[in-house]
Parts: C-alpha cells; sequence; structure tokens
C-alpha cells in the first residue's frame, strides 16, 4: 500500500519529466466536495 | 462552497518566508496515494496526492519558514514551485495557517 | 451526439485511485435505527418498526471508538427517524468528543425546541431535514399527513435556536420536480442549503418506482436546472445525467464499497444504504475485527474495488461519464449491473425495463414497515416505543 512514488527517483532524465508533470500543481493537491460522494447528508 | 478542483493561482499573501502550519481544525489520513485532509470547520476536503507534500505539510510548522521546511524536505530545488503552489492552494482553503513563531515573531 | 466531458476527479486520475479503496471511508452512512414515526412510500430502508437486534448503546459507542480510530472524519446517520433512539444525544455526544464528525438526517418529528437549541450548542452536528413536497399536499402524499407540518415546526425551531446553516433534502420524483424553484425559495426563507437527491428503488421504494420516478423530459430540466447552480447540493446522485454534457459537480461515480458504505441499525454492514440485500451485504461490525475488518477485507467490498466491466454499455460513448449508472436503481429494478442504468439519459435502460416481467425484481432483505398506516407521532417522544 506504500506505493513508490516515481517522483522520488532522482536519475537526471526522470527529474525533467517529473519537473513538467509537477509543474501543474493541480495534481498535488485536489479538492472534492464534500457534497460530492454519494450518500452524504 | 461546493468547489471541484479549484483552479485557482497562488493567493498574493501565501509567504514562504513565513512559518505556517497544518490548521488545528484539520485531520489528515495516510492513504495510499498521499493523504485525505479534511478541515472540521469549513467542512472542505482535499486529496494530498504526494507522499512528499504529506511530510512536508506534517512537518511544516517544525520550520521557521516554508523555505526553510522546503530545505530540510529533500525535495529538489527545481520541483518546489509546484510544492510551494500546493501549499498556497491548501492556504487558500485555510488548511494552513500563517504562524507566527513563539516569541511574538512578526509573521 | 458528442461524447459527454469528463468530471475533473476523472480527468485527474483521482476517481481511478479513489475506486480502488482507501483506508477508511471518507465518511458513511449509518442507520441508527429501523423505528420511526413516518411510513413514506419510498423509504429507502422501509423502515418502521425498531428491530429487537438493534445495537444498544455500548455496541454503537463501540462502533464509534472504531471509526474514531480509523479516522473516519464523519458519519451521516439516518434510519428510520434517528431522533427516536433514547440514546441519540449520548450518541451525538460520544462521536463529537471522539472527533468524529456528525451530519444526520430527520424528519423533524423529534425536533423540539429544547433539542434544537441542544444542538445549536454543540460543535460539528449538521442537520439535514426530509421535506418531499414545497407544501402540505405533495410532501404529505409520499410522507403522511401532518408530516410537511412536522417540518416546519422543525426547521422553525432550528432557526429560534440560532442552529445556523442547515439542509432541506428532497428526493425528487415526478410529482415534485415542478417545484424546484419553490424548494430554493423555502430554502432560502430559512437561511438553509437546499439539497436534492435522486429517487432510488430501493427499500419500500421497489414498490413506487415506476409510478413516481421523474419523467425523461423531467430529468432532461433538472439537469439544466442543477447545472446552473452549482449552490444546490445532490449528494453525487445525479451522476448519471451527466451524460447528458458537462459533468455536474461531484466525483460523478458510485463510491459503494469504496469512498463510502453503510452501517444498519443491528450492525450489518452494507455497500450502500440503497442495496439493503443480501447479495451486497460485506458483514458485520460484531464479527472478529470489527468494521475495519469489513472494510479493508471483506469479499464485497474487494470485488468492488476492482475495475468494472463495462458491459453491455461498453459501446456507448457516455459511459466514462455516467459509469453505467446507479447499482441500486439496476439491482432494485431487475437490471444487469453491467448494462444501463433504468434511467440512462440514452434510453438504454428503458428500453431494456420494457422486455422484462415483474417477477424478476429483487426484494430488499429486510422489511421493518409497520402493517398499518401509520398514526404520526408528534407528541413527546416517551408515547412512543
Amino acid at each position: 500500500m506504500d506505493g513508490t512514488d516515481v517522483v522520488e527517483t532522482e536519475s537526471p532524465n526522470d527529474d525533467d519529466w517529473i519537473d513538467d508533470e509537477l509543474i501543474e500543481d493541480d495534481l498535488l493537491v485536489e479538492e472534492i466536495s464534500i457534497d460530492g460522494m454519494c450518500g452524504v447528508y | 462552497m461546493r468547489g471541484l478542483l479549484i483552479e485557482v493561482p497562488a493567493p498574493a499573501d501565501f509567504d514562504p518566508s513565513r512559518r505556517y502550519a497544518l490548521h488545528p481544525r484539520v485531520a489528515l489520513r495516510p492513504e495510499p496515494f498521499g493523504a485525505l485532509a479534511y478541515h472540521y470547520g469549513n467542512r472542505r476536503l482535499n486529496f494530498l496526492r504526494s507522499p512528499d507534500l504529506v511530510a512536508l505539510v506534517e512537518g511544516l510548522g517544525d520550520h521557521p519558514s516554508v523555505e526553510v521546511a522546503l530545505e530540510a524536505s529533500g525535495i529538489p530545488p527545481q520541483r518546489r514551485p509546484a510544492y510551494r503552489a500546493a501549499l498556497a492552494r491548501l492556504a487558500t482553503s485555510d488548511f494552513l495557517t500563517a504562524a507566527p513563531l513563539p516569541g511574538g515573531d512578526r509573521g | 451526439m458528442a461524447e459527454a466531458a469528463l468530471s475533473p476527479a476523472k480527468r485527474s486520475g483521482l476517481a481511478g485511485q479513489l475506486k480502488a479503496g482507501l483506508e477508511a471511508p471518507i465518511c458513511l452512512t449509518w442507520e441508527w435505527t429501523y423505528a420511526c414515526n413516518l411510513q413514506c412510500v419510498h423509504c429507502l430502508s422501509s423502515s418502521g418498526r425498531r428491530d429487537p437486534r438493534e445495537l444498544d448503546k455500548a455496541q454503537m459507542r463501540a462502533v464509534v471508538d472504531e471509526l474514531a480510530e480509523m479516522q473516519v472524519f464523519y458519519i451521516n446517520v439516518g434510519g428510520g427517524e434517528p431522533m427516536l433512539r433514547r440514546d441519540f444525544f449520548e450518541l451525538v455526544e460520544h462521536c463529537v468528543a471522539s472527533g468524529v464528525g456528525v451530519k444526520f438526517s430527520t424528519n423533524g418529528g423529534m425536533l423540539t425546541a429544547d433539542k434544537a437549541r441542544r444542538l445549536a450548542a454543540m460543535d460539528y452536528v449538521d442537520v439535514q431535514i426530509s421535506l418531499d413536497g414545497v407544501d402540505a399536499v405533495t410532501n404529505d402524499r409520499v410522507r403522511g399527513e401532518g408530516s410537511y407540518a412536522l417540518v416546519r415546526r422543525a426547521m422553525d425551531h432550528l432557526v429560534d435556536a440560532d442552529f445556523g446553516p442547515f439542509k432541506i433534502s428532497v428526493v425528487m420524483t415526478r410529482d415534485n420536480v415542478g417545484q424546484v424553484d419553490r424548494y430554493e425559495d423555502l430554502a432560502r426563507q430559512y437561511g438553509a442549503e437546499l439539497r436534492l437527491t435522486r429517487f432510488r428503488p430501493s427499500g419500500r421504494g421497489t414498490d413506487t418506482w415506476s409510478q413516481l420516478h421523474p419523467t425523461h423530459a423531467q430529468q432532461l430540466f433538472l439537469y439544466r436546472w442543477l447545472f446552473e447552480r452549482p449552490h444546490v447540493l445532490t449528494g453525487d446522485s445525479f451522476f448519471h445525467l451527466s451524460a447528458l454534457g458537462e459533468p455536474l459537480p461531484g466525483l460523478n461515480l458510485c463510491g459503494a464499497g469504496r469512498v463510502v458504505c453503510l452501517i444498519d441499525p443491528v450492525g450489518d454492514v452494507y455497500a450502500c444504504p440503497f442495496v439493503l440485500h443480501d447479495d451486497f451485504r460485506a458483514g458485520s461490525v460484531l464479527d472478529p475485527g470489527g468494521f475495519a475488518a469489513v472494510w479493508r477485507s471483506s469479499s464485497l467490498f474487494r470485488e468492488l474495488r476492482q475495475p468494472q466491466s463495462a458491459g453491455a454499455c461498453a459501446s456507448c460513448g457516455s459511459y466514462d461519464a455516467c459509469q453505467g449508472g446507479c447499482m441500486a436503481a439496476k439491482f432494485f429494478t431487475g437490471l444487469p449491473l453491467d448494462g444501463p442504468d433504468p434511467e440512462c439519459v440514452r434510453g438504454h435502460g428503458s428500453a431494456l425495463l420494457e422486455q422484462m416481467a415483474d417477477s424478476a425484481r429483487p426484494q430488499g432483505t429486510s422489511d421493518h414497515s409497520r402493517p398499518t398506516a401509520v398514526a404520526l407521532i408528534d407528541k413527546s417522544v416517551s408515547s412512543f416505543r
């Protein structure tokens, strides 16, 4: 269950790819409405 | 109220040179993808989708500023803009609060 | 037709991660009793009579302790009528003291002025009042004579007690879809939030669903009306309508057994409150390992956390948006689970239904309905057992 986070690799090639992905901060923090789940009152 | 992915830019008043801490009414629960964060005050729910971010947030209040926390985190400098922006978003929904150092630091 | 757009959670991949399961539910529905002072014709839990195996106070507190330990953030308490439990306030206080927030749903019949004040003084308790018509004529037709008056009185008590914002929750039926603007007015009048929720053919709803569920035209109207009003809550219950175009706010997926689940009054754990049936029973909180073991290891939940087959919906361009709709709606109308929702906006569900005999429909596992028509109780709770 402790998935290895790919962004922890340190090789230079990987950093370039990771960099592009993480610039989009909405991948790091995502808000979901608390009303957004079935069964919520 | 019913925000989805709230695509807000970092607010001008989020200042990484200040000390921030997790809001006391926020519960953080580890998950396979990172953590769930729920604010009991404003009823908002955030997903922290990186274990690095979770560790950063948990330890944020231990450092005199966000920048020092980032420095101590081991997150490489070129990745820090994304993390600063993520922290700024959490601050926008009141999940992080500016926390002056004990002793009355200006903050 | 253009393919429907995806919700943000689906675009980002978060939806996929949620469907694979979480360490604990984000929240869960917990029916505290099958006893009820009303006999609504569409009751999803077929409530009325208290079950003799109803969990006692100690058992309930033990479950709360477990939920707190698992860091379940809050519970959605319902029933039956939860305020009919004599230990209702004790349990709510125990939840709040343990860090588990309480949102509860009530018909208002027990919500006296004194109880409203008591609720107003508590930390993290949210109240939702059920109302299915903007006037007594419409409402009482499904909820029983006098039930509208109970709601108005309860809401007045909440306002008088300075409770703050509460929710008015309406089950959308053929009879009340046309009243949505007036619901908004009513909510505004009370400083309340409006919540519209989908009518599922569950519990006593199995028998009334075909006559009462909104027509196709009403569903199109409802989608547009909701889309224009993102402040109106839905509990993600209309995600089958997201196939019509831009998704409505919410996760737009079935969270049963993945994000949420149900604990019933006798401690049985089901995938969701709308499928009280053995096929969707995952275990019991009274089993060894308690609720945590059921959530994490039950074979039903493990199965639900596997990728689901699109089945008959695989060739439909809307599938990513609607995910084949609501499991409960399909189950209790007798439709196969890997196929269209009975209210599929493309008409695939109704086409299938026309070919099916009534006898193919499952019935809920437990029925706590009272055998005779109810006499509404609006006196003190001591007169009701």
